[in-house]
């Protein structure tokens, strides 16, 4: 029952995933005016490492983003997944490992030459340039010969008449599908927060990449408006079919934008798969614990012993589960614990609540504010199940170990001791 | 209680405002004196020069006299010249080699970076008179003495502007230039058309810094440069003081005008950037 | 970040064909094409001139001269010996010990007193960084006009308030006060600005918990909160002050050259000056150039210390 790494990362665990990303491709392909056979290429890593001196911020990373896919990469500061990022863009030299894009190793190109854009945490806008030269830049680079892009003797060159006003149009177009065609006047110090963004999405769409990386683009943003450009990225990704490669350490960004995300821990990609998948499957202790709010629950196996009356193998360290699955409803089925009530947090449509056993672990459960009001605390205790099945079991290394429980209650000790083997 | 409290507070502090304002003015008179003098000279008759009593305005006003006297007999207008030619000669020579070698030594790292920064560091602290014997004996071997080229020669590299701009570069966000390299600049394109742009203050700072301290250079030029023709505005008016009767004050004062003035203007103008240019050697 | 860009510790790449260069690494020669020029003028108008004026400074080399042999240490054994010499280092000496402490307490002094304005501070900034800008050369000969023992506008001042007359630079004991006072003159609205500029990065509160522990007078807050906390900035301007006053040239060049008597305001960088391309003796020239860059070293070495600490401060 034991999941290997390579299971994990292998294809999208949600079903009809490929059906999507196919579509997406499709609508991509029809809403681009050029003619490109495909609008987003599959990019595989492999064994990614990088070091600076003794200190490793990359131990053998590998993933492979399929063509079309919002692949978020998330983890805590320090993590390596900027790094691994900028890796990919070829602003950094791995040391060692291969990048492919759509089976060819790019490691050997420079940035220009990956067909790669990708949107800055701190934007990264020219500061002396307007927006307009801002988001024209890419296509200035590429179509106008050097001498015309001199500053101001630039403008003396001849022949350059169509080029310009092609690349004027272009970035008027991009402009206004971000809702910024106003403002191409100006500089980038004149604009909010939120049109900087924008101008930088612009600067990535008008070069018409297949791959997309955005480098936490959100974390500068004030909260009311990261929901709403979490919003217009999603959509942008569906517009236009590229691959999206996106880094953040915010877990609801991750969990609400991408196909599949992939947690990275310490230099290494602990679990990829899909959001509904990494909540309710995780597969290493720290995914469980970094995904999800409030945090998921973790306790010892002397405790759970204690409230089954049956110790657990050795193989075994931890059991996790989450809020939501402790249930308050008397006389239900499952494990019954008794707990001290510590207190209630409301939340509008959810309550939480603070328990703490006898023994002193501190647990936290979620559940419906209508349900709360009908909760029975006697002597400032209240009694709650959990079902087996919504119980995550980790080995001391802190990967997931297969369930100690049999499905409808408790385990006989031999079938235990069998397991413990 | 509490109100006369703050009424004498007021009042000693108008008082200190006061005592101050006096004594700045007291000082400022005696640092304006030199240049009150050198101008009211400029306009006085020479025999007012010579009477035993000091007038504050000059009882015979000579107008333009001596300045039309010292453009026309003096080449005040060539040394004037030739401080241009030569200030912004070694002013551009800097910039195109300091701006791109103080870039390398903020965002590259190569072979012998640690070295060549050390390198910089101990000449910030070596002035042009310790090199000076060798380099004229250098450019007398090439026969290029009494020119332009000697004039401006061992101020061609600014170990000062590569120090200065590497301090502004570093500062430079990376992400801009990750950003320019995604789009496809080159590593010339993105210094001159990117990170320059981004440092304006600091260089126009050193401009200014480097433009003064060579208009008003007097040691170098005395080396090397003989003839009028090539002489700048320090050296001509050391050469012209000096081969002059002595007792043309007018005149002379009128051409120490002339040459101060172009300084001095600009300073008037851009006092912002003077101050930071010319105290840069200090803060950083 | 980007100083990891051209590093590339670890093994080879895995890739397809190792030997091919990482897309990420800017090739060395790009950093060499940039920084090329600075090198190439570095060494020729640095490093060799320097390494020449060592090696000079150990011949009996005369410009012109068509024969030159090593002398060893004879030029600086010379120098020991030269009573002109010796008089000149002193003269700098004590020119730099009347300029720095004027100067620099003449600066702080501006400074505080401009700091404090409620206005006008803007223009007296102006009228006191005047003749910093000013060409020395031009000021120094309306200085040697007006400070002229008969003729000139001061001792004529002084006269006419029934004083003595004062003549600077025909007196052998006042001329390097008098040049002296030129240099304090143009100096000291330089410090007032590095000084002004320490002030304005005082907190403050700091003045505001002064007042607030019973620190009423402006000259307690000065000597508890002002003063300590200008201390590296102090530091800082004197060090810097001595090396402008120890460079002192165009004053004695325009005014004075070394006079009034033989000598009288002879100073280390006239002397060289004179030795090497007045009288062509470049061997005891260079030796000259070795001392005062080996003193010039000094200051620097504690100026490099100084800056240091204020990083840290």
């Amino acid at each position: 029952m034991i999941q290997t790494k390579r299971q994990t990362r292998q294809r999208p665990a949600r079903p009809g995933w490929a059906g999507v990303c196919l579509a997406r491709r499709l609508v991509g392909r029809l809403t681009k005016h050029t003619g490109e056979p495909s609008v987003s290429a599959k990019v595989e890593l492999e064994n990614i490492e990088k070091s600076y001196g003794a200190t490793q911020t990359l131990r053998s990373a590998s993933l492979t983003i399929e063509a079309g896919e919002f692949m978020t990469l998330v983890g805590p500061s320090g993590c390596g997944k900027s790094t691994l990022l900028r890796i990919m863009a070829g602003l950094q030299p791995q040391s060692a490992g291969e990048i492919r894009i759509d089976g060819t190793s790019v490691d050997h190109l420079r940035p220009r030459e990956r067909d790669i854009a990708m949107v800055f945490q701190s934007y990264a806008l020219y500061p002396h340039m307007s927006v307009e030269q801002n988001i024209g830049t890419p296509l200035r680079i590429r179509r106008l010969p050097t001498a015309a892009r001199l500053p101001v003797l630039g403008r003396l060159v001849p022949g350059q008449r169509t080029a310009r006003r092609q690349i004027q149009e272009a970035v008027r177009e991009v402009a206004d599908q971000v809702e910024i065609g106003h403002l191409l006047p100006r500089k980038p110090a004149a604009l909010s927060g939120g049109q900087r963004q924008r101008v930088a999405l612009a600067r990535a769409i008008i070069r018409n990449p297949k791959v997309f990386l955005m480098d936490e683009p959100l974390s500068n943003l004030d909260a009311r408006l990261r929901v709403t450009m979490r919003g217009e990225i999603t959509s942008l990704h569906r517009r236009l079919g590229a691959t999206f490669i996106y880094v953040t350490h915010d877990q609801t960004e991750a969990m609400t934008m991408s196909d599949r995300v992939a947690v990275m821990m310490d230099g290494e990609i602990v679990q990829c798969a899909s959001p509904q998948e990494l909540y309710t499957n995780p597969q290493d202790l720290r995914v469980a614990r970094f995904i999800g709010s409030p945090e998921i629950n973790v306790v010892s196996t002397e405790e759970t012993a204690r409230w089954t009356g049956q110790p657990l193998p050795d193989s075994i360290a931890h059991i996790a589960f989450r809020p939501e699955a402790l249930d308050f409803t008397p006389k239900s089925a499952g494990i019954g614990v008794d707990a001290r009530l510590l207190r209630h947090e409301l939340l509008g449509h959810d309550v939480l609540v603070f328990l703490q056993t006898d023994q002193g672990t501190e647990i936290t459960g979620r559940i419906p504010a209508a349900q709360w009001s009908g909760l029975a605390v006697a002597d400032g205790r209240i009694a709650f199940t959990l079902r087996p099945e919504a119980l995550l079991a980790f080995a001391p290394s802190g990967k997931r170990a297969p369930l100690p429980f049999s499905p409808d209650g408790m385990m006989p000790a031999d079938r235990m001791l069998s397991h413990a083997s | 209680m509490s109100k006369t409290r703050q009424a004498g507070a007021g009042m000693r502090y108008t008082l200190g405002q006061f005592a101050s304002h006096a004594f700045l003015l007291a000082l400022a008179f005696i640092f304006m004196f030199p240049f009150y003098v050198m101008l009211v000279t400029s306009f006085r008759a020479p025999q007012e020069l010579f009477t035993p009593e000091f007038n504050w305005l000059p009882q015979t006003f000579t107008g333009a006299h001596y300045y039309i006297e010292s453009l026309t007999a003096t080449p005040v207008l060539t040394f004037m010249k030739n401080g241009v030619v030569i200030s912004l000669g070694i002013l551009l020579v800097q910039l195109l080699t300091a701006i791109p070698c103080a870039y390398a030594l903020a965002k590259f790292e190569f072979r012998g970076r640690e070295l060549l920064f050390a390198i910089v560091i101990f000449a910030l602290t070596v002035p042009i008179q310790v090199p000076a014997l060798p380099l004229f004996l250098g450019l007398n071997a090439i026969g290029a003495l009494d020119t332009y080229f000697a004039a401006m020669m061992p101020f061609f590299l600014s170990v000062f502007a590569i120090f200065l701009f590497r301090q502004s570069f570093k500062s430079y966000p990376d992400e801009i230039i990750h950003a320019a390299r995604l789009d496809g600049m080159s590593e010339w394109a993105i210094l001159w058309t990117i990170v320059v742009p981004g440092s304006v203050p600091a260089i126009a700072a050193f401009s200014v810094f480097s433009l003064t301290s060579h208009w008003n250079d007097l040691y170098w030029p005395m080396i090397v440069i003989r003839s009028n023709e090539l002489m700048t505005p320090p050296l001509g008016l050391a050469y012209f003081a000096d081969s002059e009767s002595g007792e043309n004050y007018g005149a002379l004062m009128a051409t120490a005008t002339i040459l101060t003035a172009p300084l001095m203007l600009a300073f008037l103008f851009a006092q912002r950037q003077f101050i930071r240019g010319i105290t840069m050697t200090g803060v950083k | 970040m980007p100083a990891d860009i051209a590093a590339f510790p670890g093994p080879a790449p895995v890739a397809a064909s190792p030997r091919r260069r990482h897309g990420a690494q800017i090739p060395g020669w790009v950093s060499w094409s940039l920084a090329g020029p600075s090198v190439v003028l570095l060494v020729l108008l640095m490093l060799l001139p320097i390494a020449a004026i060592i090696l000079l400074s150990f011949t009996d080399y005369r410009f012109g001269a068509l024969e030159v042999s090593f002398v060893g240490f004879d030029n600086y054994a010379d120098l020991n010996t030269d009573r002109a010499f010796w008089r000149a280092l002193g003269n700098t000496f004590t020119y730099v010990a009347m300029v720095v402490p004027a100067s620099v307490f003449l600066g702080l002094l501006l400074a505080v007193l401009i700091n404090g304005l409620t206005r006008g501070r803007k223009i007296y900034q102006l009228i006191f960084f005047l003749p910093v800008t000013a060409t020395l050369v031009a000021m120094a000969t309306v200085w040697k006009y007006l400070l002229h023992g008969t003729i000139g506008p001061f001792n004529l001042l002084l006269k006419s308030w029934g004083l003595p007359a004062i003549d600077f630079f025909s007196d052998p004991d006042l001329v390097l006060g008098g040049l002296a006072l030129i240099n304090i003159w143009s100096l000291a609205g330089f410090n007032m600005v590095l000084f002004i500029a320490g002030l304005t990065a005082i907190p403050e509160e700091l003045y505001d918990a002064a007042s607030v522990d019973g620190m009423e007078s402006p000259l307690d807050r000065f000597f508890s909160v002002t003063l300590p906390l200008l201390g590296p900035t102090t530091m800082f301007v004197i060090i810097t002050s001595t090396i402008t006053a120890f460079k002192v040239f165009d004053t004695v060049a325009v005014i004075t050259r070394g006079g009034p008597r033989r000598g009288a305001s002879d100073v280390l960088l006239y002397t060289t000056y004179l030795e090497g391309f007045t009288y062509f003796r470049m061997g005891s020239a260079a030796a000259m150039t070795v001392v005062f860059l080996a003193i010039i070293m000094i200051f620097a070495f504690l100026q490099a210390r100084v800056l240091d600490r204020k990083v840290h401060y």
